[in-house]
């Protein structure tokens, strides 16, 4: 019998499935190997058929996107029960991912916003998402919005993780590989490489041996080399704090690293390390000219954590509950 | 976690070997008395604190967080303080974006000699978390008791060593 596997997004955009997508004709070979019993985005399966599965009936459950509402959560929890397996699949779903910035505002300034402040919606018409809702046809519900983006893993047990915005092509088809020949690493592992993306990125041998940045610069300021080391002509490069996998499509295409495949095995907080990779080429021993270039980086937490804030050791904003939309970042 | 009445600043200190835990050390053979909410951890350098370890701190319990290291050019290990300094700036400044003030976190040189510099600086960051009040990080849980007190599915940290 073929095993059984389960798709599901949670908050996230949809290119985590079109990865899937992106197998091309090797995706006939997975379509092959594996019984697909629920995939809401591409196929029509509904959520009674998985709770009529028996307990750890699906071999494994490949969830994407980050943790917002009660309805995810209760999906998770469900594909959890029913499965062997359970993937984290690209960046949301380990670190919590772009939608993860979110944690910088309180749940009640985003709604406010969306709903009140923001400058295409129409003024004063007091119109609010409530979850119970009476209509002459019955009660409608709508889930319940957390307080906090949080990662798969922060909510229910994970069993391996897929790194990646969305994760490579290669990775996936490794993944199912090793799942369908049951040649599954430890529990726990990421699937993929466990070292630094600059030890694959084709302008590696561009990167000097003492490497300082006399000044940061934003992708658009600058036309970048497309041969040269991208740090070395200042641009902001997660490279060194980030894990590879990837193969260095981004600075093949002359774009530095934001940090999407999260960090090795060794690293506690990506943020915190990728900072730390970054200001250590500050070329200064002033205090003042330190401070200067450190905040040529715009947006710190955006940069840093771009892919990671709700896995990271603050979480979120601390006092996220009083902030304001935007937060404090810079524009 | 619940409310510390009367509220005392918990913070933790990182000091370098060779100039400021030496200077906490004469601090203590001078009989000076200085804020004893004050923890320190002794590092080889300041440029090993990674700014991981600041993080940890906060994340777990502690309110402020002290750096220190010998006075520019001073440095043991010739380049570990100028390090130190690098993240710590831009540290600071993100630290702002999470809605952290800036007088929890906090980098001085302190020399071997002065000890009597580590009593003021330690009173001085202790009275002025102290005046910022607790340090409120919300970090995942489901909301339930059991999980609250855990701190739910987060990992033990080990910031320091090898994976086996």
């Amino acid at each position: 019998m073929k095993p059984k596997v389960a798709f599901y997004w949670c908050a996230s955009c949809g290119g985590c499935e079109e990865a899937v997508v992106d197998l091309a004709e090797d995706v006939l070979a997975v379509v092959e190997a594996v019984d697909i019993v629920f995939w809401p985005v591409a196929m029509d399966y509904k959520l009674s058929d998985v709770e009529a599965l028996d307990d750890d009936e699906l071999a494994v459950s490949f969830i994407n996107g980050a943790i917002r509402t009660s309805e995810q959560r209760e999906v998770v929890e469900l594909l959890r029960r029913k499965s062997g397996a359970v993937v984290a699949f690209g960046a949301c779903a380990w670190l919590g991912g772009i939608p993860g910035l979110a944690n910088l505002s309180s749940a009640t300034s985003i709604l406010e916003f969306v709903y009140r402040e923001s400058p295409s919606t129409p003024d004063g018409d007091g119109v609010r998402p409530l979850e119970e809702t009476e209509v002459p046809e019955g009660r409608l519900v709508l889930p319940h919005f957390d307080e906090d983006v949080r990662t798969l893993d922060q909510v229910i047990e994970v069993d391996y993780y897929l790194p990646g915005c969305p994760p490579p092509a290669s990775l996936i088809a490794q993944a199912v590989t090793a799942i369908v020949e049951g040649k599954l690493p430890e529990k726990g592992s990421v699937l993929a490489p466990d070292v630094a993306l600059c030890a694959e990125c084709p302008r590696a041998d561009t990167k000097p041996e003492d490497l300082k940045v006399g000044a940061f610069h934003r992708p658009y300021e600058v036309i970048a080399d497309p041969e040269t080391c991208l740090l070395a002509q200042g641009i902001v490069c997660l490279g060194p704090a980030t894990r590879s996998g990837c193969d260095a499509v981004c600075m093949r295409a002359n774009m530095p690293c934001t940090g999407c495949m999260g960090p090795t095995s060794r690293v506690i907080d990506h943020g915190a390390k990728a900072l730390s990779a970054i200001a250590s080429l500050i070329e200064s021993r002033d205090r003042d000219e330190i401070a200067v270039l450190a905040e040529q980086i715009v947006d710190p937490v955006g940069t840093f954590y771009r892919y990671s804030l709700p896995a990271s050791l603050l979480h979120r904003r601390v006092d996220a509950a009083s902030a304001t939309t935007s937060g404090s970042a810079k524009s | 976690m619940s409310e510390r009445e009367p509220f005392e600043p918990r913070i933790v200190a990182f000091f370098c070997n060779w100039c400021t835990y030496t200077a906490a050390d004469l601090a203590g053979i001078s009989r000076m008395q200085y804020a004893p909410n004050v923890r320190v951890i002794r590092l080889m350098c300041s440029g090993r604190v990674d700014p991981q370890f600041v993080l940890s701190a906060l994340r777990e319990g502690a309110d402020g967080v002290l750096i220190g290291g010998c006075h520019p050019g001073d440095c043991h290990y010739q380049e570990g303080n100028y390090n130190a300094l690098r993240r710590f700036e831009m540290l600071r400044l993100m630290l702002r974006d999470f809605g952290i003030e800036d007088e929890r976190v906090r980098l001085e040189w302190i020399s071997a000699a002065e000890g009597d510099k580590v009593q003021r600086v330690c009173n001085e960051i202790t009275e002025a978390v102290r005046a910022r009040g607790p340090l409120h990080l919300t970090v995942p849980s489901d909301g339930t008791a059991a999980e609250a007190e855990t701190g739910s599915n987060v990992q033990p940290l080990e910031l320091v060593g090898r994976e086996a």
